[in-house]
């Protein structure tokens, strides 16, 4: 018995050494997530090891904890400054409980961003969003009339009339709706985020208005809810869906015609941003303040606002060319 | 004939074991090796565990947890189980992050906070003691209240905004690398064992978690009993709600999810019968450790959390099963 354990011992002892000892010169940076054996994050954690071979000399602690609670997190983000990385990048799972734990990481000296899920500005040196309100108003309009050149009546199916982020873009919309000749936006529904309402009010959609060319719904539930019920009386490819989804839910709907293309973020370009943005900051290449630029590599470079946040990209479109790629990933 | 010398020797002993040799023999004692062990593969597996900054870190792991752990002990003791407790954790959190809105200062806050744990506390303990209802269908039930009421008030809200003078709990030291946590956790675990070894009180749970009947036919006060650990229980939680809070420095409604497993692990970790009427406050405070720094120790290491999970889950099964394993290989000998 005794031998057993203390031949274990060794073995474990002989593994971690090795295991610790490999990397010692390499400027580490901490992808941290809300929790692991997430589609997206593992997606994020792809672009991170692409930036990291593409920078040389980085390793990748991608981590976080078992389900997606702050007190997790805490305890990650603790034994990351114990390890002394040089930089953590991280998706909070609460943006004020995580402030004093990025804040000691900070005093001792590492480098600290958030991206995806933000934390308080007090917590962090600065923060990437996936994409921007006038980027997604925009890209949902566009995506629209990409596929009516002669343009044609749209009308919007968004989540609840209360939804702040889908009447900000929305709004958004509208701002650019004039630069797209011929779209006429002729009517708001709300579905809100319950897939069978959603589907009644895009059918609704389809029986008022019998010129109706594309619905853009710029909700994950909407959009497919719309695709179901476009498909189901027999319109695919003549009413097109649109806005922003998720490729697991809409593949199936991009097969059938129903919808051309969608838009959502990228989760590779964003940890392979937030790798990239760590890096340049940790080494002193570039400072986060406000109206500065940090470089993030193949993505060009981010501008922070004046609450020392930056919008990474257009939202990502997806559609029968990549879908494939992206459905097994979330 | 021979067989039958073997179970005599075995039922009454000639004489009993040296002080020593009953100490090397009990489970503290192993429990105690295992952690010693741990601690010397940590220092070896990674070159940052041996800091004192690092290690004063690492106590915030078990801390919280080991103060409820105490009075669930008691009650695991006195035969019953309490499942409710993070949610109280909650809903106490959630009260004095109203409590802050309304403009109270940290006096008031501690007060409100362990008014409200008490209160739960009590809540459970009527339904356990005085209804008579088994306690873990009782703490299942109030699992799923307490949250929700903090969920109610809550949603996807959060409270923050506590005064400067509250985050001392959590994030305060009072002297070089000792945290205020790791002390009151220290006081925390002498009370309990105090209260548990010393005491009448401590004798009668025992008792109880043994026999219940006979313990009520030996005149004490079981619903009685079975009360008061139910509203210490509250208690306790409470006071952990405070440290975490303050070390958070804000209240969201899913606050401390899923500790109460964690908790009820290290009870049993620390050599308590789940059936109830055995159990050492030592032996929590050991398993307490133990499990804050092998959390510790595999977070040095990255090791993904589903994998730590995996690890407490095999430290437990493993530490519960060596000597029943032992024994019986024992047995076998001698026949």
């Amino acid at each position: 018995m005794k031998k057993i354990t203390s031949l274990l011992a060794a073995t474990f002892l002989g593994g971690t050494l090795a295991m610790s000892s490999a990397h010692a010169d390499d400027m580490r940076i901490a992808l941290v997530v809300k929790a692991l054996g997430i589609g997206f994050f593992e997606a994020a954690a792809k672009g991170a090891e692409e930036a990291a071979a593409e920078l040389g000399g980085v390793e990748i602690i991608y981590t976080g904890p078992t389900d997606t609670t702050a007190e997790g997190q805490i305890e990650v983000i603790n034994s990351l400054i114990a390890q002394k990385v040089d930089a953590i990048a991280i998706s909070a799972n609460d943006q004020d409980a995580l402030v004093p734990a990025l804040k000691k990481a900070m005093q001792r000296g590492i480098t600290v961003i958030s991206w995806d899920s933000g934390v308080a500005a007090e917590g962090r040196l600065m923060h990437l969003n996936p994409s921007s309100n006038p980027l997604i108003g925009n890209m949902i309009v566009k995506m629209a009339a990409d596929h009516l050149p002669e343009g044609g009546d749209v009308a919007v199916l968004s989540a609840s009339a209360t939804a702040t982020n889908q009447n900000i873009w929305i709004e958004e919309m509208n701002k650019v709706v004039g630069n797209y000749e011929g779209i006429n936006v002729v009517a708001t529904v709300y579905g809100d985020d319950l897939s069978d309402k959603s589907y009644r009010e895009a059918q609704g959609l389809m029986s008022s208005h019998p010129d109706l060319k594309a619905i853009i719904a710029p909700t994950s539930v909407g959009i497919v809810a719309a695709a179901q019920a476009v498909t189901d009386a027999g319109k695919a490819g003549e009413i097109l869906v649109t806005g922003l989804g998720l490729p697991s839910e809409m593949a199936a709907h991009v097969d059938s015609g129903a919808s051309k293309s969608f838009a959502i973020w990228n989760p590779i370009d964003l940890g392979y941003a937030a790798t990239m943005i760590s890096y340049n900051l940790a080494k002193g290449e570039a400072k986060a303040m406000a109206g500065g630029d940090i470089g993030m590599g193949r993505l060009g470079a981010v501008t922070l606002s004046d609450s020392l946040d930056g919008a990474m990209a257009d939202p990502f479109v997806y559609d029968a060319s990549n879908i494939n790629d992206f459905k097994e990933i979330f | 004939m021979s067989r039958v010398n073997a179970i005599d020797k075995k039922a009454i002993p000639n004489r009993l074991r040296n002080p020593v040799s009953r100490v090397l023999r009990s489970w503290e004692f192993l429990l105690f090796t295992v952690g010693v062990l741990i601690f010397l593969l940590n220092t070896q597996a990674s070159p940052y565990f041996l800091d004192p900054w690092n290690l004063s870190d690492a106590t915030f792991n078990f801390t919280e947890k080991a103060m409820i752990a105490f009075a669930m002990a008691l009650v695991i003791i006195s035969g019953e189980i309490d499942l409710s407790v993070a949610s109280i954790i909650a809903l106490v959190s959630t009260c004095m992050g109203f409590a802050v809105q309304l403009g109270f200062d940290t006096p008031a806050l501690v007060l409100i906070a362990l008014a409200v744990g008490a209160a739960c506390g009590a809540f459970n303990g009527l339904l356990v003691a005085g209804l008579g209802l088994p306690s873990i269908v009782v703490t299942i039930g109030t699992l799923s209240l307490f949250r929700g009421i903090a969920y109610i008030v809550l949603g996807d809200q959060a409270y923050s905004g506590y005064p400067e003078s509250f985050a001392f709990f959590g994030q305060g030291y009072v002297w070089w690398v000792i945290t205020f946590e790791i002390v009151l956790f220290a006081i925390i675990a002498i009370l309990f064992y105090v209260l548990l070894h010393r005491t009448s009180f401590g004798r009668s749970t025992m008792a109880i978690g043994n026999n219940p009947t006979a313990a009520l036919f030996s005149g004490i006060r079981v619903s009685r009993v079975k009360f008061i650990l139910f509203v210490l229980t509250g208690i306790m939680s409470a006071v952990a709600a405070i440290c975490l809070t303050s070390r958070l420095g804000s209240t969201r409604p899913s606050i401390a999810v899923g500790w109460e497993l964690e908790i009820v692990t290290m009870v049993v970790l620390g050599g308590v019968n789940i059936l109830g009427g055995s159990g050492t406050i030592p032996g929590v405070v050991i398993a307490a450790i133990v499990m804050g720094m092998v959390t510790f120790g595999l977070g040095l290491l990255n090791v993904p959390g589903i994998v730590m999970s995996i690890f407490i889950g095999l430290l437990l099964i493993g530490v519960i099963a060596l000597p029943i394993v032992i024994q019986r290989t024992k047995q076998r000998v001698a026949r």
